[in-house]
C-alpha cells in the first residue's frame, strides 16, 4: 500500500476524467451523455480512492501520512503531499459532494453540459489538492487555481447578473490572494523553505509574524467568507447553478477555515493570540448581523447564502478559542455545513427546476403535491438550525462549548445567533412548503423522482448519522486537533510563564 | 427492557412514519398503539421495582460525543423519579394515542399523526432517562420539535404555522438559558453527567463568577439559567405567550404536549438539578417569585377566555405556576406528586373538551354552547369530575396534591413563602371560578349556538370514552392512592437519591381554618358561579361594561403578545433590512467591490478591458497584477 501514491493519485484522477472528456466527440446528446456518464464514473472512482485512504489511515498517528515528495523549482517548491485526520476529513467531504453534484448537474445543466462537467472536475482536484499540500506555493496554487472554474461556472452558467456577481467575486478573491501571496514570499525568504511540516516546528520572527497573518488573514477572511468581506457569497450563490452553489457552499469555503486552522494557527502562533480577539469581534458581527439580514431575504438561495455567512461564524470562533472542543466544533461545524447547505441548496433547485423562480413569496403549500420533498426538506432545515439529532448540532455545541471557556461573552453573544437561526429558517420552511397552495402551478408539482431521491438521501443519511453517532468525525480528527490545539495552549501557557 | 421502553415509540414513529402510506391508515394506528402499549406496561413495571426499593440503573447505549475532556453517551438512567415520570409520560401517552384514533378519524394524515405522537413520545422518554445534560437537551429540544410539527398539523392553517414556529422559538430563547446554565456547568465541574456534577457541587459553592457584569455565586447563575430553561419550556411567566397559542394543534396534542408530559419537563429539570437548586436561595426565591405569579396571572387570564381550549391552556399554565413555586420552597417530592395528579386530571380536562368540540362539530368558543350536558353525558360526567379534581374537592387527585403545596408554602418561613401562600389560595378560588364558569357555560344553560346544529350532536365514540373512562379513575384516585408513598413521612424511602434535600424535609400540620379555606371556597365558587353564569348573567355583564379597560387588559392576556411584537419581532426585522440594504447593500458594497469597480471602470474605459466581462481580461489582470508586485518585492 505505501508505494502506491495515492494521495497524487486521488488528487489527479479527476484531471484523468477531464482528459476523456476532453476527446468525446459527436452530436450534442451524445456527447452531453457520454460525458455525464465519465464524470459521473470519475468522480465516484475518486470517492472510493478516498475511501481506502481512510481504510489505510493510522487513526492513532496525530502527523501527517501518505507523505510524497518531489522537488519541482530546485531550492524553491517541492511537490509535497500528506494528510493528517483533518486534512482527510475535508477530501472526504470533496469526494463525496462531487459525485451529488455531478449527478445533479447532468438534468439540469442544458447548455454545454460537457465543458460544466470539466469545470467541475477540475475544481475537484484543486480542493483535493488544498487539502493535501503540505508545500506552501503548492498549496497557493491549488488554493487560487480552483477559483478560475467557480468564475467559469458563476459567469458562463450562471443566472441573469451573472457577470457582474463573478466580477465582484474576482475582485473579493484578487484583494485577498495578493496578500497572501506576498506573505508566502515572505515567508520563503525569511525562513528558506516552503515546507509545510518543516514551518510547523520554526518560529517565524515574531515582529512579522503579525504582518504575515494579515496576509494570510486577507485571504482566508474574504473565502470563509467573514464580515465584512462577504457581500459577494449571496451574488454568488443568487447567479451560481445549483451545483455551482453546493461546490461554493460545501468546499470552496471550507478551504479558508482549513487555512486558519493549517497555517494561521500552525505558522503564526503569536499572531493567531494576537488577533484573535478580531476574529471574534469580525465572528460576532457575521453570526448576529448576518442572522437579521437573512430573516429579511425573499430569495431563497439568498437567504441559505447569509445564513452560511453566519454558520461559518461559528466555526471562525472555534478556531480561535485554541482548546480542543473549539477547534473539533468548527472542523465538525465545517463538515456538517458542507452537508446540510449543499442539501438545503439542492432543495432550493429542486423546486427551482419545476418553478423557475427563487422568489420565496411565489411559493406556499409545496407539502400538498410535494410531502416527501417536504419531508427532505424538513429535516436539513432542522439540521441547519441545529437541531440535536443532526450534524448542525454537534459542530455548534461544541464551539459553544470551547468559547464559553475561553470567554463566556462570546459564547453568550454567539449563542443568540441560534436563536435566529431557528426564526429563518423555520419562516422558509413555512413559507415556502407549508399554508395554501395558491399558486395554480404548485398544485401539480410532481414529488422527488429517483435521481432526486438519490442526490438527496446520502446528504439525509449523513445529517442523522452524524448527529447520533459524531463519533464517526470525531475519531477521524481527534488526534489532529489536539495536537493543533495542544500547540496553542502550550504557547500560550509558555508566553504567560515569561511575562 | 429498558431499550424496550424507550425504541418502542421511536419503531412506532419509524413505521408510521416512512411505511404509513403502504400499509394505511389502521395498520399504523394499531402498531404505534402497541408500541406504546408496550413501554406503559413496562413502565409500571419499572414504578414498581422502584416502589420496592431497587437500586438505580443506568445503561450506557452507546458513545455519543467525545471531544477532550468532554465525554458522553447515550445513556438509559432509571431511577424513583424517572420511573413516575415514564409512568406518566407512557400511560397518558397509550390513552391519548387511543383516543386519536377516534378523535382525528376524518383526518386524511392518520399515520402522520400518529407518528409524530410517538415520536413526541420518544424524545420524552429520552429526556427523562437522560444521565446527562446533554441528552436532556436532546430530548428537550426534540420534544419542542414534536411540539412544533403537531401544533402545526394542520399545515395549511396560517395562524397553525405561526402558533408553531412561536412555539418552537419561544422555547429556544428558554433553551438559550438551559445552553448557558450546560456551558457554565461544563466549564467549572469539568463534566455534565448529572451524577459527577452534583458530587463536584459542594465543593464549588463558594466559587465567585464575574458574569455579565455582575459577580455573583456559581451556583446561583446556573440556577438561574436552568430554570430560564425550565421557563421557557414549562410557559412560565414572560416566556409563557406560546402556549395558549399551541391550542391550534389537535386537541390530543394539546392533552399529551401541552398539558400532561412537555410542559411539565421545566418542573422535571428542577426536580432533577435538586442537588444545585437547594444550595441556591436567590434562585429558589425566583422560582416562587415567577411561578406564584405565573399561577396568578394565568388565572386571571382563564376568567374571561371564551375558546374552551385556551382557558384549559391558562389553567395548565397556572398549575405549572404551582409545582414550580412547590419546587422553589424545597418540596420537590410535592412538586412531583402535583406534577402526577395534574397529568391526569389536565389530560382528561382536555380531552373532554375535545370531546365537546368533536361533538359540536370543530366549535370551540363556549359562548357559542350552552345546555348540552343531556346530549353528551358521559363527557359531561367526566368533565365534571375532571373540574372537581383540578379544583381540590376532597378525597380526589388534586386535593392532595394542591393541599399539600399550599402547606409547604405556608411553612416555609421566608418572605417570598409568604407571597406563594396568599397567591397560591387566592388561585385556587380563581381556579374554581373559571373552572366552573366553563362548565357552565358549555353544559348548562340554553343553548347559544345555531339551532340547526343542536341537533346533530352526538356522544363520542367508545375509541374516545374509554380512555375518558380511564382518566377519570386516575384523576379521581392517583391522589388518594399514592399520596402516602410520594409525600407522606416515609417519603425519602421512595425517592432517595433521586431527589436532594439540603434539611430533611418534613410536612407539618397547618391550623385547620388554613387547610378549610380552599374546600370552603371551592363548595361556595361552585354555587356562587351557577348563579352568577347561568342564572343571572346581567350582573356579570354589568360589571365588566364598567370595568370595561381591565376586562380588556384580562382579555388580551395582559398584552404581553403585543408589547413582545413591539419590542422584539418589528425590531429585528426593521434592524435587519437596515443592515441588508444600509450595511451590506449601500456601505460595503457602496466602497467597497462597486466602488472600486467604478474607480476601475473609469480608468479602464479607454483600454475597454473591462466591459467585455470575459475571463481572460481578468486574468489578464492578475498577471499585470502579480508582476507589477513581483517585481516589487523581488527588486
Amino acid at each position: 500500500m505505501s508505494d502506491i501514491p495515492i494521495l497524487s493519485l486521488i488528487i489527479f484522477i479527476p484531471l484523468i476524467g477531464v482528459l476523456f472528456l476532453l476527446f468525446i466527440k459527436g452530436d450534442k446528446d451524445f456527447v452531453d451523455k457520454t460525458s455525464g456518464y465519465v464524470a459521473q464514473l470519475t468522480s465516484i472512482v475518486t470517492f472510493l480512492a478516498s475511501i481506502l485512504i481512510l481504510v489505510n489511515f493510522n487513526y492513532k498517528d496525530p502527523n501527517f501520512q501518505f507523505i510524497e515528495q518531489h522537488e519541482w523549482i530546485v531550492n524553491f517548491v517541492n511537490y509535497k503531499v500528506g494528510i493528517d485526520g483533518i486534512s482527510l476529513s475535508f477530501i472526504l467531504l470533496t469526494t463525496f459532494i462531487t459525485p451529488i453534484c455531478i449527478l445533479a448537474t447532468i438534468n439540469s445543466v442544458k447548455n454545454r453540459l460537457r465543458e460544466f462537467l470539466i469545470a467541475l472536475l477540475l475544481m475537484e482536484t484543486m480542493m483535493i489538492g488544498v487539502f493535501c499540500s503540505l508545500d506552501l506555493f503548492i498549496f497557493y496554487l491549488f488554493f487560487e487555481a480552483g477559483l478560475i472554474p467557480m468564475f467559469l461556472i458563476i459567469g458562463i452558467w450562471g443566472g441573469e447578473r451573472r457577470v457582474y456577481s463573478a466580477f465582484k467575486f474576482f475582485l473579493y478573491t484578487l484583494f485577498g490572494s495578493i496578500f497572501m501571496l506576498i506573505s508566502v514570499i515572505y515567508i520563503y525568504f525569511d525562513t528558506g523553505t516552503l515546507d509545510v511540516e518543516k514551518l510547523l516546528n520554526i518560529q517565524i520572527n515574531k515582529d512579522y509574524q503579525k504582518y504575515l497573518w494579515l496576509g494570510f488573514f486577507a485571504s482566508f477572511a474574504v473565502k470563509t467568507p467573514m464580515w465584512p468581506v462577504h457581500t459577494w457569497l449571496p451574488d454568488a450563490h443568487v447567479e451560481a447553478p445549483t451545483s455551482g452553489s453546493v461546490i461554493l457552499a460545501a468546499i470552496l469555503l471550507k478551504m479558508a477555515g482549513y487555512g486558519f486552522i493549517r497555517f494561521s494557527l500552525g505558522l503564526f502562533p503569536d499572531a493567531s493570540v494576537y488577533f484573535a480577539p478580531l476574529v471574534f469581534v469580525l465572528s460576532i458581527i457575521a453570526i448576529i448581523y448576518t442572522s437579521l439580514v437573512a430573516l429579511v431575504q425573499k430569495d431563497m438561495k439568498k437567504l441559505i447564502a447569509y445564513s452560511s455567512v453566519a454558520h461559518m461564524g461559528f466555526v471562525t470562533i472555534g478556531i480561535f478559542v485554541f482548546n480542543k472542543q473549539g477547534i473539533e466544533g468548527s472542523i465538525f461545524q465545517m463538515i456538517s455545513h458542507g452537508i446540510i447547505s449543499s442539501a438545503l441548496f439542492l432543495c432550493v433547485g429542486v423546486i427551482y427546476d419545476r418553478m423557475h423562480t427563487r422568489e420565496i413569496s411565489k411559493y406556499g403549500g409545496v407539502v400538498n403535491s410535494m410531502p416527501k420533498y417536504a419531508t427532505m426538506f424538513m429535516v436539513f432545515t432542522l439540521g441547519s438550525l441545529g437541531l440535536p439529532g443532526t450534524s448542525g448540532f454537534i459542530g455548534e455545541i461544541l464551539v459553544l462549548i470551547g468559547a464559553f471557556k475561553f470567554n463566556y461573552w462570546i459564547a453568550f453573544l454567539a449563542a443568540i445567533g441560534v436563536i435566529l437561526s431557528a426564526c429563518y429558517s423555520l419562516w422558509l420552511y413555512r413559507r415556502v412548503v407549508f399554508g395554501e397552495t395558491k399558486n395554480e402551478k404548485i398544485k401539480s408539482l410532481s414529488d422527488l423522482n429517483a435521481r432526486e431521491y438519490l442526490i438527496l438521501a446520502p446528504l439525509f443519511i449523513m445529517t442523522l448519522v452524524l448527529g447520533f453517532y459524531p463519533a464517526l468525525l470525531l475519531d477521524l480528527i481527534s488526534l489532529s486537533a489536539e495536537k493543533v490545539s495542544e500547540n496553542m495552549l502550550n504557547y500560550i501557557n509558555l508566553v504567560s510563564r515569561i511575562k | 427492557m429498558a431499550y424496550l421502553i424507550i425504541f418502542s415509540p421511536l419503531l412506532g414513529f419509524l413505521i408510521a412514519g416512512l411505511l404509513g402510506r403502504k400499509i394505511g391508515d389502521i395498520a399504523s394506528q394499531v402498531i404505534t398503539c402497541f408500541l406504546i402499549f408496550v413501554s406503559t406496561v413496562l413502565s409500571f413495571f419499572y414504578l414498581y421495582l422502584f416502589i420496592n426499593g431497587s437500586s438505580v440503573l443506568n445503561f450506557v447505549i452507546f458513545k455519543w460525543i467525545a471531544s477532550g475532556d468532554l465525554n458522553l453517551n447515550w445513556s438509559i438512567y432509571i431511577d424513583t423519579l424517572t420511573s413516575v415520570m415514564l409512568v406518566v409520560v407512557t400511560s397518558i401517552s397509550f390513552l391519548v394515542h387511543i383516543y386519536s384514533i377516534g378523535y382525528m378519524q376524518h383526518d386524511p394524515d392518520k399515520p402522520r399523526f400518529m407518528g409524530y405522537l410517538s415520536l413526541f413520545t420518544f424524545a420524552m422518554l429520552m429526556l427523562v432517562t437522560s444521565d446527562n445534560f446533554l441528552q436532556l437537551f436532546f430530548g428537550w429540544e426534540g420534544v419542542g420539535l414534536a411540539s412544533y410539527l403537531l401544533i402545526g398539523f394542520w399545515f395549511k392553517k396560517p395562524s397553525a404555522n405561526a402558533a408553531a414556529i412561536k412555539a418552537f422559538i419561544v422555547n429556544r430563547v428558554g433553551d438559550f438559558g438551559l445552553a448557558i446554565a450546560v456551558f457554565m456547568i461544563f466549564k467549572y465541574t469539568g463534566s455534565l453527567n448529572f451524577s459527577d456534577v452534583f458530587q463536584k457541587m459542594p465543593s464549588l459553592l463558594n466559587e465567585k463568577i464575574y458574569f455579565l457584569g455582575n459577580e455573583g455565586s456559581l451556583i446561583t447563575y446556573i440556577c438561574v439559567f436552568l430554570f430560564i430553561g425550565a421557563m421557557g419550556k414549562s410557559a412560565q411567566l414572560f416566556l409563557h405567550t406560546w402556549l395558549p397559542d399551541a391550542m391550534e394543534g389537535p386537541t390530543p396534542v394539546s392533552a399529551l404536549i401541552h398539558a400532561a408530559t412537555m410542559v411539565t419537563a421545566g418542573v422535571f429539570l428542577i426536580v432533577r438539578c435538586s442537588p444545585l437548586f437547594e444550595y441556591s436561595e436567590v434562585a429558589k426565591d425566583l422560582i416562587i417569585l415567577i411561578g406564584a405569579s405565573t399561577a396568578f396571572f394565568a388565572a386571571t387570564v382563564g376568567l374571561v377566555q371564551n375558546d374552551i381550549k385556551k382557558i384549559i391552556a391558562y389553567s395548565t399554565c397556572s398549575q405549572l405556576g404551582y409545582m414550580f413555586f412547590a419546587a422553589g420552597v424545597g418540596a420537590y417530592h410535592i412538586a412531583i406528586f402535583h406534577l402526577f395528579t395534574h397529568a391526569f386530571f389536565k389530560a382528561l380536562l382536555f380531552l373532554c373538551a375535545g370531546s365537546v368540540i368533536h361533538s359540536l362539530n370543530e366549535e370551540q368558543d363556549i359562548t357559542k354552547m350552552g345546555g348540552i350536558y343531556k346530549k353528551i353525558p358521559f363527557t359531561y360526567i367526566f368533565m365534571i369530575i375532571g373540574t372537581l379534581a383540578i379544583t381540590g374537592f376532597p378525597l380526589l387527585s388534586g386535593f392532595y396534591s394542591k393541599d399539600a403545596i399550599l402547606e409547604a408554602a405556608y411553612f416555609s418561613n421566608s418572605y417570598f413563602g409568604g407571597y406563594a401562600t396568599v397567591i397560591g389560595v387566592l388561585t385556587a378560588i380563581l381556579t374554581s371560578i373559571y373552572s366552573w364558569r366553563l362548565i357552565y357555560k358549555t353544559f348548562h344553560g340554553n343553548y347559544r349556538g345555531e339551532s340547526d346544529k343542536y341537533k346533530n350532536i352526538h356522544e363520542s365514540p367508545l375509541v374516545i370514552l374509554i380512555p375518558l373512562f380511564l382518566l377519570t379513575l386516575g384523576a379521581a384516585l392517583s391522589g388518594f392512592v399514592f399520596k402516602d408513598l410520594f409525600i407522606g413521612n416515609d417519603h425519602q424511602d421512595f425517592w432517595r437519591t433521586s431527589i436532594f434535600f439540603k434539611d430533611e424535609f418534613i410536612l407539618k400540620h397547618p391550623p385547620l381554618w388554613f387547610l378549610m379555606i380552599t374546600p370552603i371556597f371551592g363548595l361556595l365558587v361552585i354555587v356562587g358561579a351557577y348563579f352568577l353564569y347561568i342564572k343571572n348573567e346581567n350582573i356579570l355583564e354589568n360589571i365588566k361594561n364598567s370595568n370595561l379597560p381591565f376586562y380588556n387588559f384580562l382579555l388580551n392576556k395582559w398584552y404581553f403578545d403585543e408589547i413582545y411584537d413591539f419590542i422584539f419581532t418589528r425590531p429585528s426585522k426593521a434592524i435587519g433590512s437596515f443592515f441588508w440594504h444600509k450595511g451590506d447593500i449601500k456601505f460595503i458594497d457602496g466602497f467597497g467591490p462597486n466602488g472600486f469597480a467604478k474607480i476601475i471602470k473609469i480608468i479602464s474605459e479607454r483600454a475597454v478591458l473591462f466591459q467585455s466581462g470575459y475571463l481572460y481580461h481578468y486574468a489578464f489582470v492578475i498577471l499585470i497584477g502579480l508582476t507589477i508586485l513581483l517585481t516589487y518585492l523581488l527588486i
